[in-house]
């Protein structure tokens, strides 16, 4: 059974997303880093890059695939994580520790249509 | 054991000829060329007599694996037999001593036979024309891509942005569209595998440009509301790509241009039987409805009587899509392969390769899950799913026992909408106990992962490399052979 934090909100696409009043932290659950394997290599977005709701942020390849990861908020990127540029593989050790990016977000609303931890190990659960 | 590569082989002044004595005035290079077009020091090629040459690439050879060594299943990929017969042709001097820059009325035979190999696609496709310069299967889309651009840019609707790419398809379509500048919309399949006729609803407007399909999908399964899904696309002004890719299943039995689509591309290096992988290349030939005729790449091919000639009079064409005509060598190999087949010939090999995928799956599914359990085309799709989850066992490890044993093992992690994918498509050549012995083997392994799974984990063990460092490989990777 794979990790899920309490403190979190979840996608669909399986990024987890921390929020603190405008700023989102946003990354890949510990069930993606499983699913997707060892990760090789993540493409970071740029900052101050602008992002809607669904919009391809980064892409994270594993030894089994290349995967998109979807900004869960519309806002503009204020940071990334460059650790995983040389240490990709630290999202599969700690997936919640390593963030890919964070966001200022547009509009706070978005996130009333993330997912609870709850919520998230139903879905997580019924896909498998 | 490692082969030594070329270069720890090499000993100066060792040689593979004997030049006869210099007969004219030697000529210092340095005094007749600018000094910046002088290197300082020989290139360092390495220095080797002939005979370890030959053996050191015969050495190579007898640790390569292909077609014509073992059973290939490698799905999506049609990993077909090469008959020796195209070979023959191919090696004729009037085709193979061509140059694309000849005079026309000295390459008339090659001029020919392009023209009725593009004659031969298009019935087999039910397509008005087209072209043979793409040079594979993802330059064909990127082909047919520019071929919707056109279209619309004369149309002046510009608008028409999104492409429709099912998650079933192949990797390369939305690649392909995206590089065209077209703004990808991913649908997901139902739980039938194929595209539900609703989800396209909301994209049925005048933002629409097209779909891109694979038919069969990767999932080895024919798109039933095809008709329907052509109709509504067209209604709503767009227009229909098809990935060729998964022809060997449906040839003399449907035809993309009967289904309404628009452009297609077909991959002779699958199911036209050319060389494939390492020893391609390959050739992606694109074939359009009359409607996207004027935009093929220049020059095209016409005949007139008994004469042909290259036609640069399309005033409204994309331009060229390669240096000259695509991968020529080629084409006279399927052209043979469609010849010697002739029209029954080719569809009783999508009857046998339909055949062959049905009776490995009948006997696989009860080893392996099958998520999407209908009667297939080509190929299919297991799941390593519920033997991950009892033994520890993934599709990677299968596909290393399955080396072990001496096949190629199938396309594994793809489709990514099946977990743990083993995607398997046998081809119409293989024998029943080619077949067998296949089944045999995955049985094999499936009870092995229940006995010793660790034996399994240690496979491949008698392959001159055992398994291979992939993730040390793509975090740091080491492209110098000294390094």
């Amino acid at each position: 059974m794979s990790e899920i934090r309490e403190d979190l909100r979840y996608t669909e696409n399986h990024e987890w997303v921390k929020i603190d009043g405008t700023s989102a932290t946003v990354g890949i659950t510990d069930y993606a880093q499983d699913t997707l394997g060892e990760i090789v290599y993540v493409e970071l977005p740029e900052i101050d890059a602008a992002l809607a709701q669904g919009d391809e942020a980064a892409s994270i390849e594993s030894v089994k695939a290349a995967a998109p990861v979807y900004a869960p908020i519309g806002g503009t990127v204020t940071g990334v994580n460059e650790n995983l540029e040389d240490a990709p593989e630290q999202i599969n050790s700690t997936p919640y520790e390593s963030h890919i990016f964070t966001l200022k977000m547009d509009d706070p609303a978005d996130a009333d249509g993330l997912m609870d931890a709850d919520t998230y190990a139903e879905f997580v659960q019924s896909s498998e | 054991m490692n082969t030594p590569v070329l270069f720890e082989l090499s000993r100066p002044g060792r040689r593979g000829y004997r030049l006869p004595a210099w007969d004219v005035p030697k000529l210092d290079v340095q005094a007749v060329l600018p000094e910046a077009l002088c290197a300082d020091a020989p290139p360092a090629l390495p220095e080797l007599s002939e005979i370890d040459v030959t053996r050191h690439y015969q050495r190579l050879a007898s640790k390569s694996f292909g077609v014509d060594l073992g059973f290939y299943p490698l799905g999506s990929c049609t990993m077909k037999y090469n008959p020796k017969v195209n070979e023959e042709t191919a090696r004729l001097s009037g085709f193979a001593e061509a140059h694309p820059l000849q005079d026309e009325r000295t390459i008339q035979g090659s001029l020919k036979l392009m023209h009725m190999l593009i004659t031969r696609l298009c019935s087999i496709t039910g397509m008005t024309w087209g072209t043979l310069q793409s040079m594979a299967g993802a330059h064909g889309e990127f082909t047919g891509m520019k071929l919707f651009s056109a279209y619309f840019h004369s149309r002046g609707e510009t608008g028409r942005r999104k492409l429709i790419v099912p998650s079933s398809s192949h990797g390369t379509n939305p690649a392909s569209a995206h590089l065209s500048g077209f703004e990808v919309v991913e649908i997901p399949a139902d739980r039938r595998g194929l595209v539900p006729l609703a989800s396209l609803e909301p994209y049925l407007n005048d933002t629409l440009a097209g779909i891109m399909l694979t038919n069969p999908n990767t999932l080895g399964l024919f798109e039933e509301d095809i008709l329907e899904i052509a109709k509504r696309i067209h209604q709503a002004g767009g227009l229909l790509y098809y990935d060729g890719a998964n022809m060997n299943a449906v040839m003399g039995k449907s035809r993309p241009g009967d289904m309404g689509f628009d452009v297609i591309h077909l991959n002779l290096h699958k199911t036209f039987s050319t060389p494939h992988g390492g020893g391609g290349p390959g050739s992606g030939p694109v074939l359009v409805s009359s409607r996207l005729v004027p935009f093929l790449p220049v020059p095209d091919i016409v005949q007139d009587g008994e004469t042909c000639r290259f036609s640069w009079d399309a005033p409204q064409s994309i331009g060229k899509v390669s240096g000259f005509y695509g991968n020529f060598g080629v084409l006279v190999r399927a052209l043979t392969y469609i010849l010697v087949m002739g029209s029954d010939g080719l569809t009783h090999a999508s009857e046998m390769a339909v055949l062959n995928a049905n009776y490995l799956m009948h006997h696989l599914k009860g080893l392996y899950d099958l998520p999407y359990d209908r009667v297939c085309k080509h190929e299919f799709v297991l799941s390593a799913s519920s033997l991950k989850e009892d033994t520890g066992t993934t599709a990677l490890d299968v596909a290393k026992g399955l080396i072990e044993r001496g096949i190629h093992p199938p396309t594994v992690y793809f489709p990514l909408i099946v977990a743990e994918a083993l995607m398997i498509e046998p081809t119409e050549t293989e024998t029943r106990e080619t077949l067998d012995g296949f089944i045999s083997a995955m049985k094999e392994i499936h009870d092995l992962s229940y006995g010793d799974p660790e034996k399994l984990k240690q496979a491949p063990m008698h392959t001159p490399v055992r398994r291979v460092d992939e993730v040390g490989a793509a975090r740091n990777p080491k492209v110098c052979w000294n390094e």
